[in-house]
C-alpha cells in the first residue's frame, strides 16, 4: 500500500484543515474534504470506549460481517395466516402483545391504552371502555412486547388472541415472523388508540373474512416471496415503511389469479379488493413481518455490534443488538417533525411509536428515501434531501443492500444493518418515517413525519458491549 | 465596556476557519477583542483565564461554538454578534452540488476512488480514533495533529506496520509525496533527494534549500518527533527508509534525526548502514553520539542540503560544507553593534518553526549563554515563565502551550507580532531573531506581518533593536521568497538564507553587544 503511495500520486482525505486540502489540489492531485465533527460529540469516555474497542476490530468486524450477511442472505416468503393464540408460539388467551420495548399498563401512553382498550372489546374481555380499563389494570392479563414472540406491530402494535396474523418464513434459515393486519383503511384505527364500532367491525371482518380467506390463498400459492415485491416496490417509488402504494398493488396483483379461482364469495373477495384498494399502508405489516424475520436471522451473533431491533412504545425508545442478547436499550420517546391533518396540532401528538421501524434497522423506510422522494413533502423537504437521507445513512451502516436498490442513484444498494459504533461516532442518528397518533386513547392519526432513534440507546449498548468484551 | 458571549450548538468549525472570522471581526469599529471556538473544557478554562465568565460558558460542549465579544457599547457588541452569525452561517452552506458533503473518513474515500492517504489535522483528542479509522480503510495516515497520547501513536504506528500503511506523525507537520504538498510544505523541485524526518520545519527548511541548490526532492517522509524513542522504535522512520530504498527516484536520502532511544538508534543505525544509497544524518537536538561514525554527519539543515546536494551530484562532499559563503557578515556585526545602548546586552527568538527554533537554539549556544528556552532539553535551562522572557530567550511560539484553542502561529502570525512588540519594548533587548516560513497551509504574508510588528515597535519604542531574520521558502511559493524578503528588508530587517546563518550573526551581534555592555564587565561570557 505504501509502495503505491509512493508511485502514484497522493489521494488525499482531507480530515481537518481545508486550506492543506486546498494545496493538496493546487499541487494537481485529488483531494476529498470531510465535513468532520468530533467523535462522539467531542465526549472523552465514548471516545475512550471506542478506542478500546478498535482492539477488537477485526473480531468485531467478522462479527458483523457473519450478522449482515445473514440478513443479506434470508428470504422472507409470506407462508401462513393463521389466529395469534394458533400461529404464534407461547401466546395464551390472556397475551397482549404491544409495540416497542416492556412496558406496564399503568405506564402505556394515551393511544396504546386505546389500543388495548379496542382489543378487549373485540375479543369479547369487555363489553365497554370502563370494562376494558378495569380488567386491564387487574393485573389477569400478560403485556408483552411483539418483538419477544418474534411478532411486530405498527403504532400501539396490538395484537390479542383472536386477532388473525401474517406468518413470514425465511426460508435460508427457517425462522418464523409474526405480524398482525393493517388497521388503518380510516385515520381512526385501531393501531393508532382508536376503538370505536368502525373499529370493531374492521377487526371482526379480518377475522372472519379477510384472514381465513388470504391464509387459503397463500397457502394454496405455496408462499408469497415478499423480498422480490419489496425489491420492485423500491423502484416504483416506495420505501416500505410510510409508503406502500406499489407494494400493496404488487401483492393484490400477484395473488389475484388465485383468489379469482378459489370458490369465494364474490361479494368477500369484492370486500378485499375494496380494503386494499382504501388502504394505502395495506403492505406495511408484510413488509415488517419480512424485516423481523430477516433481522432475527442476524440475531445473537457474539461480539457483533449491528442494531437488529429498533422499536418505540410511545413512551419509550428501545434497541436491541446482535452480540447482546435481549436487552433493550432505551431512552424516552422522541416528538416527530411532520405534517398534522387539520385540525390536529402539534400539541395533540403522541411521541414516537411502533414497531415499524423495524423496516429502517433492515436497511429500508427512510434508509431508502432516495426511492420514494414523494416522502420528503410530509417535512417540506426537497428531492436532494431525500437522496441525502439514504446517503447519509451509509455512514453508519455495515452494508448496502444489492437486493434492495434505487435506481436514482445508478442502483446503489439500500443501507443496511446499523453499527452501534458508527453510530456513537459519526452522532447520525438513524432515521425514520412515521405515523403520528393522537396522545388520547379514541382519535387516531393525526399526522405523518420523520424523526430519529435517540442517541442514547446506543451509547448505552455501547457502554453494555465494551463490558461484555 | 461590554463583555457578550453568544454559542452556537451542534457547529463544529476548526480554529482556523474560527479565526478567519474572529479576525474580521476584531477590525470592527468599538470592538476592543473577540475570540470564538470550541467549547472543550481546555479552551473555556483558557478563556476563563483570560478572564471571561466560565459560568456563562457552562451550556457548550465541544461540538458548539462558543463566540466571546469585548466592545466598547451594546451596538458595536451587538454588530459584532450579527456579524459572526452571519459568518458561520455562510460556512454552513455545503457544496455547490447540494449533495451532502462526506461526514466519515471511509465515506470520504468511496467518493474518491483510489484514496491512498488520509491527511489530519483535527484537534489530538479526537485525531488518534480518525487515524485508526483511515487504516482500517487501507489509507496511509498523514497525521498533523499534534496532542496525540504516545500509546495511541504506538498502537496506530504497529496497526499500519501490520497493514503495511505509513504512520506519518502525529505531530508531522510536514511532508511532500511526489510533490505534493501535505501540511505546511513548499513547493521545491522534483528531484534525487529523499527526505526522511522527525521535524516539520526541518523538513521545510532542508526541501527548501535543496531547492534554492538547484536539485530537487523526490519525496519527504515525516514521521513525528517521538519515531525514534524506544517507546515508539522507529517504526515509521524505519517504514519510511525502506520506501526510498526501493524509490527509483531517490538517489540520496536524508535522515533528520532527533535524539533517539537507544535500542532504536542501533536499529537505525544498521538500516543506514545497509542502505544502498548515500544517507546524510542530521544530528539534532542535543545528543551528537547519533551520528558519530557516520559517514555523511551534518552539523545543522544547511550543511545536510549542501551534501545531499553534492552527493546527489557525485561529488564527496566535505564536512566543512556549507550552503552559502559568509562574506561581508563582519561589516555588517560592526555596523550593528556600533552605538548600541548600553543597557541592551540580551537576545530574544521569537520562532514558529519549532525545528528552526531548537537548531537556532543549538547554534546560539556557540556565541552566548546561557540561553533559556521553552523546549530546551535541560530542565535547568527551560524558562520559568512563557510570557515573559528574560536574559536570552528563545521562545518556540508553535508549542503546545500557545496552540491550545488556537492556530499554529505559522497560520496566525499575530500572537508572535504582539510578542515582537513587548520584546521590544524592554530596553535590555539588543537582537530580536525570527524565522518566517513559507509554503502551503501558512499564511498568506507572514513577512508582512512581522514587517508592521517591527515598524509599529519602533515608531513606538525607538531605534536600538536589531531584528535578524532568515525566510524559509521558494520562488514557487505562493507568498514567493523574494517578496517576503523584500517586505523584511524595507522594514529594516536584517535578512539571512538560512535559519542557522541568522542564528550565528545574532548570535555574534549579541555576544559583542553583551562584552560591551553595563552586565559585559561583571558577568563573564
Amino acid at each position: 500500500m505504501t509502495k503505491k503511495l509512493i508511485n502514484s500520486r497522493p489521494k488525499v482525505v482531507n480530515v481537518g484543515v481545508d486550506t492543506f486540502g486546498d494545496s493538496v489540489k493546487a499541487a494537481g492531485s485529488d483531494s476529498v474534504q470531510v465535513d468532520w465533527r468530533p467523535p462522539a460529540q467531542g465526549d472523552a469516555e465514548l471516545i475512550n470506549i471506542l478506542l478500546a474497542l478498535e482492539e477488537y476490530h477485526d473480531e468485531i468486524g467478522k462479527a458483523n460481517e457473519k450478522a449482515v450477511e445473514k440478513v443479506l442472505a434470508a428470504q422472507p416468503v409470506w407462508i401462513d395466516v393463521g389466529p395469534a393464540l394458533d400461529v404464534i408460539p407461547g401466546f395464551t388467551p390472556d397475551t397482549v402483545l404491544h409495540a416497542g420495548p416492556p412496558v406496564t399498563w399503568e405506564d402505556m401512553c394515551g393511544p396504546m391504552k386505546g389500543a388495548v382498550i379496542g382489543a378487549l372489546i373485540f375479543e369479547g374481555r369487555a363489553k365497554d371502555k370502563d370494562e376494558a380499563v378495569a380488567l386491564a389494570a387487574s393485573g389477569t392479563l400478560k403485556f408483552s412486547p411483539c418483538h419477544h414472540f418474534n411478532a411486530v406491530g405498527p403504532m400501539s402494535g396490538v395484537i390479542t388472541a383472536s386477532m388473525p396474523v401474517i406468518v413470514v418464513e425465511n426460508k435460508t434459515d427457517g425462522n418464523l415472523a409474526y405480524s398482525n393486519f393493517n388497521s388503518e383503511k380510516n385515520r381512526k384505527a385501531l393501531s393508532f388508540g382508536a376503538f370505536d364500532q368502525d373499529v370493531q367491525d374492521i377487526l371482526i371482518w379480518q377475522r372472519d373474512v379477510m384472514g381465513p380467506m388470504l391464509g387459503k390463498a397463500v397457502r394454496e400459492m405455496g408462499g408469497i416471496d415478499l423480498k422480490a415485491i419489496t425489491a420492485r416496490a423500491l423502484q416504483m417509488g416506495d420505501e416500505c415503511h410510510n409508503r406502500h402504494v406499489a407494494s400493496t398493488s404488487l401483492l393484490l396483483r400477484e395473488m389475484m389469479p388465485t383468489l379469482a379461482r378459489l370458490d369465494l364469495p364474490r361479494e368477500q373477495l369484492a370486500e378485499l379488493a375494496d380494503y386494499m384498494l382504501h388502504n394505502d399502508w395495506f403492505f406495511l405489516n408484510f413488509s415488517m413481518a419480512a424485516c423481523k424475520a430477516t433481522m432475527d436471522s442476524g440475531h445473537g451473533v457474539p461480539m457483533s455490534t449491528m442494531v437488529t431491533a429498533m422499536a418505540r412504545n410511545g413512551v419509550k425508545v428501545g434497541i436491541r443488538v446482535s452480540g447482546l442478547g435481549e436487552k433493550w436499550f432505551t431512552a424516552p420517546a422522541p416528538p416527530i417533525r411532520g405534517l398534522m391533518f387539520p385540525p390536529f396540532t402539534e400539541k395533540d401528538a403522541n411521541p414516537d411509536m411502533g414497531d415499524s421501524t423495524i423496516t429502517e434497522t433492515c436497511g429500508i423506510g427512510a434508509f431508502a428515501m432516495a426511492a420514494a422522494p414523494a416522502m420528503v413533502k410530509l417535512v417540506g423537504g426537497t428531492v436532494a434531501e431525500a437522496i441525502g437521507f439514504t446517503k447519509t445513512m451509509a455512514d453508519i451502516t455495515i452494508a448496502e443492500n444489492k437486493a434492495y436498490t434505487i435506481p436514482t442513484l445508478d442502483f446503489l444498494g439500500t443501507p443496511t444493518g446499523i453499527d452501534i459504533r458508527k453510530v456513537v461516532d459519526t452522532g447520525i442518528l438513524p432515521k425514520i418515517n412515521t405515523g403520528i397518533a393522537h396522545r388520547q386513547p379514541g382519535y387516531g392519526i393525526v399526522g405523518a413525519g420523520i424523526t430519529e432513534i435517540p442517541m442514547e440507546c446506543f451509547v448505552a449498548a455501547l457502554k453494555a458491549m465494551y463490558q461484555s468484551i | 465596556m461590554i463583555v457578550r458571549i453568544a454559542t452556537k450548538k451542534n457547529c463544529y468549525q476548526d480554529s482556523v476557519k474560527l479565526m478567519q472570522i474572529t479576525n474580521h471581526i476584531k477590525a470592527m469599529p468599538g470592538i476592543i477583542t473577540a475570540a470564538a471556538f470550541m467549547g472543550t473544557d481546555n479552551n473555556k478554562a483558557t478563556m476563563s483565564r483570560a478572564g471571561f465568565d466560565l459560568a456563562q460558558m457552562d451550556q457548550a460542549g465541544p461540538n458548539d461554538i462558543l463566540f466571546l465579544v469585548k466592545g466598547e457599547d451594546e451596538a458595536s457588541v451587538e454588530a459584532a454578534i450579527v456579524r459572526y452569525q452571519f459568518a458561520l452561517d455562510e460556512q454552513d452552506t455545503g457544496s455547490e452540488t447540494g449533495a451532502p458533503a462526506p461526514r466519515s473518513v471511509s465515506s470520504a474515500g468511496s467518493m474518491l476512488p483510489g484514496a491512498n492517504l488520509a491527511l489530519i489535522s483535527v484537534p489530538g483528542e479526537y485525531a488518534s480514533y480518525e487515524a485508526f479509522k483511515a487504516l482500517r480503510a487501507g489509507m496511509n495516515v498523514h497525521l498533523f495533529s499534534d496532542n496525540v497520547p504516545i500509546e495511541q501513536e504506538i498502537r496506530l504506528k504497529k496497526l499500519g506496520q501490520r497493514l503495511g500503511l505509513l504512520v506519518m506523525g502525529p505531530d508531522c507537520g510536514t511532508s511532500i509525496i511526489g510533490g505534493v504538498p501535505l501540511g505546511f510544505a513548499n513547493v521545491v523541485a522534483s528531484g534525487p533527494v529523499g527526505i526522511v524526518g522527525a521535524s516539520g520545519t526541518g523538513i521545510q527548511q532542508l526541501s527548501v534549500l535543496i531547492d534554492r541548490l538547484g536539485s530537487g526532492v523526490s519525496h519527504a517522509i515525516g514521521v513525528g518527533g517521538r519515531d525514534l524513542t524506544d517507546a515508539v522504535g522507529g517504526i515509521s522512520t524505519s517504514m519510511a527508509l525502506d520506501v526510498l530504498e526501493d524509490d527509483d527516484q531517490t538517489k540520496v536520502i536524508v535522515l533528520i534525526s532527533k535524539p533517539p532511544g537507544t535500542q532504536t538508534r542501533k536499529r537505525i543505525i544498521e538500516k543506514v548502514k545497509a542502505s544502498s544509497k548515500p544517507v546524510v544524518v542530521i544530528f539534532f537536538g542535543g545528543d551528537k553520539s547519533f551520528v558519530d561514525g557516520q559517514e555523511y554527519a551534518a552539523a545543522n539543515l544547511e550543511q545536510g542540503a549542501a551534501m545531499a546536494v553534492a552527493l546527489a551530484a557525485g561529488k564527496e562532499p566535505g564536512s566543512d560544507i556549507i550552503s552559502f559563503p559568509r562574506d561581508g557578515v563582519g561589516d555588517i556585526v560592526v555596523k550593528e553593534t556600533g552605538g548600541k545602548a548600553a543597557s541592551r546586552k540580551y537576545l530574544r527568538g521569537l520562532f514558529s518553526g519549532g525545528s528552526l527554533a531548537a537548531e537556532a537554539l543549538l547554534e546560539l549556544n556557540e556565541y552566548i549563554s546561557p540561553v533559556t528556552s521553552n523546549i530546551h532539553p535541560d530542565p535547568a535551562l527551560k524558562t520559568a515563565d512563557v510570557d515573559k522572557s528574560s536574559g536570552h530567550t528563545v521562545i518556540d511560539m508553535g508549542d503546545d502551550y500557545f496552540t491550545q484553542g488556537r492556530p499554529h502561529p505559522m497560520i496566525d502570525p499575530y500572537y508572535r507580532a504582539e510578542r515582537l512588540l513587548a520584546e521590544w519594548a524592554d530596553p535590555e533587548v539588543a537582537v530580536i531573531l525570527c524565522d518566517v516560513v513559507l509554503g502551503h497551509g501558512c499564511h498568506p504574508n507572514p513577512a508582512g506581518a512581522l514587517a508592521e510588528a517591527v515598524k509599529e515597535a519602533r515608531s513606538q519604542y525607538g531605534e536600538g533593536v536589531t531584528v535578524v531574520a532568515s525566510v524559509c521558502g521558494t520562488e514557487k511559493d505562493p507568498q514567493i521568497l523574494s517578496v517576503q524578503e523584500a517586505l523584511l528588508k524595507e522594514a529594516g530587517v536584517l535578512v539571512f538564507p538560512t535559519n542557522v546563518f541568522a542564528a550565528q550573526v545574532a548570535g555574534e551581534i549579541t555576544r559583542i553587544s553583551f562584552e560591551r555592555s553595563d552586565a559585559g564587565d561583571k558577568k563573564a561570557y
